[in-house]
């Protein structure tokens, strides 16, 4: 096999020289060179230039059409929906720009393709042309900014919800782990030296609001219409703890506890019935289908979003919500660490 | 018009009349091939090292576009490029994944686009067009090749060591980088890759401050900053930038040593890694983080400028007109250079820094899209009635001008923090750097190998394969970089080793083909490109002196790879660069050597 590779390569560079030696020879026949432009060359690219054009706007909207039904569902949580609806505008104005700055751009391309008998105009500067290109952007990107701003310092705030749950996220290679407050809405604290086989955070054992502690894998459950506050630690490397149905993601850094909070406001039920979702499983149950593979139902997840090493692609964890019943219901089934801490 | 300005028109100088008093020294094989200090082959050398390590680059991005589309399949292919030890039954090893995502991005980033553009670009067209007989320094000049001929050759040297070249991602975040327990390629590839960048920010700041020198030095007379052509703001722009911020990366680099081989915790803190705790205390990533990107945004413009320097020059000649906003042009590269230093935060929004130090930076980094709009209308208002001439360098600029404004616009939504909330590391950033970084600095680069090949070979490259390799160049480029948009509104995070470990992408394979496929016509589409290269270099039709009928001085040289480039006296300049069609004029171009008419006012702006 190697060798027919080997063969078949020798006798394209054959094949090549040959060809090469043909048109230098003929080069010699004809009359000028081949390497000035000439009409007929502007004339083509130039009408390629426009195909081209009207193929890549129409591309775009080919593939938005498309793969419509891929992209994640709305939001389910209460800022996510502020910044869906911000998503939304900024990139109404921007496919907008795209378009029609493309659209002039091959249209140019086109319409002013050389010819031996043009001359061009000259053109060097205009300076109200110049102010108008400055100051439009400026001004819409003002817009852009002070709503950006408006989110962003919602969003990031410190929670002062007191109903809130707080939820410790912990992740190391190549897991991760959810840690409820407990009976006394209190995180114990946490040291990385006492980490060992039974003790996977780093549970200070001398501190005893860490006792009621409850600790989950795999898995873990919030309540619908709740403020949670999460709180990331990492054991190793830095991780990115990324739950894109609810348009939420911070990093998780050794050494460092950084924070993220949200208000689920659709339960994995309800989702479950959204016409939207229920459309996007179907594709995958059908892309699951020619795999072989069994039909899924839809689930929210948690995804590692910072390169972590070899499983950094597969490192995630379900979240379910739920009612705040059956919330609770659940959690007073889970075990709290106490036995483990207090050996 | 006089008699002595058509003469000039002819392309030579005034200066005829002088005689070849300069003495044209034998020089042996090393000190004319190897060992140059000439200007003109250091920057082939520059080009032809790039060329190397970017089909390198581009083989690996094929390997790993092969595993994205279809996981777990068994290809011949990659088998006979990795061996049995990557690459076994043909299939991508998950380590050696992370390894070449790291070493391709790497490569195009520094190798490339970095050490290949400026390096060619800026030794060829600085002297030339300020009318210089060399560098400033052709012994630094010199150096700066080496130093980078050095440094590529320790990074490829990494990708054959037992436990693989560094993988942690081209931006290496401790403490993934900084720890051998945490991935093999963080031990003997990591060093090597620590080293291998060192020696790279050794080559590329000899050359910086020699370009940078050299044009505010080395100017001939009547070269003033308003009659530089664009190609060489651009470049000292760039060399500027890259003076200020590639020592910081070599201080980030060294500090990762440091924790790396001598116990120090400057980005180290409690970690539990390999089964045990390790004793460093007090440390942060988020410092390695801040350091990086100091350097690691200018770097974008570091790459971008160039490119765009270039197309303004191709543009103007091209389009047979004036760039439209000389001074403007160079207003909007000065503005992006400042500005490139103070926006280095937006790639850490959601890194745990400080969420207000966040708003400072979408305020910064937002207001670069002012200058950048200005840049991308004018680029069109020179297309506005001009006589487009379609050299193959003027296809690739006008690739640039869309690839610019379409990965552009996606930067406005990553810049807004809240927005970037939900997209960040996924494939949406994925899609809007290799648009607006990757493909505007590569077509860039393209344009300028056609346009000045006959300056570095003397010879021209075929026009029909030109065309060609544009257009699968172009096409597939968008093919591969535009669907990624959408995986990323999928929620696809880069990085990750297949997509389908776990349903939730299930029903994106088909978007993941379309990309791969792409990707390989785009690949064997480079052939074309490195055929034709090598093909004019020796056997490529003879070039007249001036091809395009270009104003800027390089074109005034003679035919002929001499040192100090003019025989005689130096060439003076009298007028901007950007002449074309200028009414009352006979012809549609008029070099810069052309004194002034009667009356005549030089210049596109300013009065």
């Amino acid at each position: 096999m190697k060798l027919l590779i080997l063969i078949g390569l020798v006798l394209l560079i054959i094949a090549v020289h040959q060809l090469m030696r043909v048109v230098e020879l003929s080069r010699q026949f004809k009359k000028g060179n081949e390497w000035s432009v000439k009409d007929s060359d502007n004339a083509f690219n130039g009408k390629a230039m426009l195909a081209f054009g009207f193929a890549f706007i129409g591309f775009f909207f080919w593939q938005a059409d498309r793969w419509n039904d891929n992209a994640l569902p709305g939001a389910a949580s209460v800022h996510g929906l502020k910044i869906d609806t911000l998503w939304d505008y900024n990139m109404y104005l921007v496919v907008l720009v795209f378009v029609i700055t493309n659209a002039v751009l091959f249209y140019f391309a086109y319409k002013y393709r050389g010819t031996k008998d043009t001359k061009a105009t000259y053109l060097a500067h205009d300076n109200r042309l110049e102010m108008i290109w400055t100051i439009v952007p400026a001004v819409v990107l003002a817009f852009i900014i002070i709503f950006g701003l408006k989110y962003w310092n919602e969003i990031t705030d410190r929670s002062t919800d007191p109903n809130k749950i707080t939820i410790e996220l912990y992740a190391k290679q190549f897991d991760w782990s959810a840690r409820y407050a407990g009976n006394d809405k209190t995180l114990g604290e946490t040291d990385y030296r006492q980490i060992d086989g039974g003790n996977s955070v780093g549970l200070d054992t001398l501190d005893t609001k860490g006792y009621d502690d409850i600790i989950v894998k795999n898995e873990f459950h919030i309540p619908v219409n709740r403020e949670i506050e999460f709180k990331m630690r990492s054991r190793d490397v830095i991780h990115s703890a990324y739950m894109p149905h609810f348009r939420a993601q911070m990093n998780c850094v050794p050494g460092m506890i950084t924070e993220f909070k949200f208000t689920p406001n659709k339960t994995t039920a309800q989702m479950r019935k959204d016409p939207y979702v229920i459309q996007m499983m179907a594709g995958i149950n059908e892309a699951r289908a020619l795999k072989g593979d069994e039909p899924i139902e839809f689930d929210y997840l948690l995804l590692c979003n910072k390169i972590c090493g070899v499983s950094h692609y597969n490192m995630q964890m379900n979240i379910v919500v739920e009612s705040e019943k059956d919330y609770n219901a659940w959690l007073a089934k889970q075990k709290q660490v106490k036995p483990l801490a207090a050996k | 018009m006089s008699h002595e300005h058509s003469a000039d028109l002819t392309g030579h100088l005034g200066h005829h009349d002088h005689a070849h008093d300069h003495d044209e020294h034998e020089e042996s094989f090393v000190s004319k091939y190897i060992f140059s200090m000439d200007h003109k082959m250091i920057s082939r050398q520059f080009l032809i090292t790039a060329i190397i390590m970017a089909v390198i680059a581009m083989t690996m991005s094929i390997i790993f576009r092969m595993q994205l589309a279809w996981p777990g399949e068994k290809f011949a292919f990659i088998n006979a490029m990795l061996g049995d030890k990557w690459g076994k039954d043909g299939i991508l090893d998950p380590n050696m994944y992370l390894a070449l995502v790291t070493i391709h991005g790497t490569i195009m980033v520094f190798f490339v686009l970095t050490g290949g553009l400026s390096g060619t670009f800026a030794n060829l067209l600085i002297p030339y067009q300020v009318g210089a007989r060399d560098m400033a320094s052709g012994f630094l000049n010199m150096l700066s090749y080496w130093f980078f001929f050095l440094s590529s050759a320790i990074m490829l040297s990494s990708l054959f060591i037992e436990d693989g070249p560094a993988s942690g991602g081209w931006t290496i975040y401790p403490p993934l980088s900084a720890l051998p327990e945490a991935m093999p390629g963080s031990r003997l590839g990591m060093t090597l890759w620590l080293i291998s960048m060192t020696l790279f920010v050794v080559s590329s700041l000899l050359g910086g401050i020699n370009y940078v020198v050299t044009v505010i030095n080395l100017r001939t007379k009547g070269m003033k900053m308003t009659r530089m052509p664009l190609t060489i703001w651009a470049m000292l722009i760039t060399a500027i930038l890259g003076v200020l911020s590639f020592p910081v990366l070599v201080s980030c680099v060294v500090l990762l040593i440091c924790d790396r081989s001598l116990g120090t915790s400057f980005y180290l803190s409690d970690i539990y890694i390999g089964g045990r705790p390790l004793d460093n205390v007090g440390g942060s990533p988020v410092l390695f983080e801040h350091l990086f990107w100091f350097l690691g945004h200018p770097e974008v413009y570091i790459v971008l400028l160039p490119a765009l320097g270039i197309s303004s020059e191709v543009i103007s000649t091209n389009s047979r007109k004036p760039i439209f906003g000389y001074r403007a042009m160079i207003g909007s590269m000065l503005a992006i250079g400042f500005l490139s230093f103070i926006v280095w935060g937006h790639h850490m929004f959601l890194t745990g820094m400080n969420p207000f130090l966040g708003s400072v930076f979408v305020f910064t980094t937002l207001l670069i899209a002012i200058p950048s709009a200005v840049k991308a209308f004018n680029y069109i208002t020179t297309l506005w009635r001009g006589n487009i001439q379609y050299t193959p360098a003027m296809l690739f600029s006008i690739g640039l001008v869309s690839s610019f404004v379409t990965g552009g616009v996606t930067g406005i939504i990553l810049a807004d923090s809240t927005l970037d909330i939900n997209v960040h590391d996924t494939y949406f950033v994925v899609a809007h750097f290799h648009i607006v970084m990757g493909l505007s600095a590569i077509f860039g680069m393209f344009a300028g190998v056609y346009h000045w090949f006959p300056k570095m070979f003397l010879r021209m490259m075929n026009k029909k394969l030109g065309y060609l390799h544009f257009w699968i160049t172009f096409i597939c480029a968008y093919g591969v970089f535009f669907p990624m948009h959408f995986l990323g509104l999928a929620g696809v995070p880069r990085r990750y080793y297949t997509n389908s470990a776990f349903p939730m992408f299930d029903n994106l394979v088909d978007i993941n083909e379309i990309v791969t496929v792409f990707a390989i016509i785009a690949a064997l589409g480079q052939f074309i490109f490195i055929f034709n290269f090598f093909y004019s270099i020796f056997r490529g039709e003879k070039a007249p002196q001036n091809p395009w009928n270009s104003n800027t001085l390089e074109w005034t040289t003679p035919m002929a790879h001499i040192h100090g480039n003019w025989p005689g006296a130096l060439p003076v300049v009298h007028r901007w660069a950007y002449d074309y069609s200028k009414p009352g004029s006979p012809h549609d171009f008029i070099p810069q050597t052309v004194p002034l008419a009667d009356g005549e006012q030089d210049g596109g702006g300013g009065h």
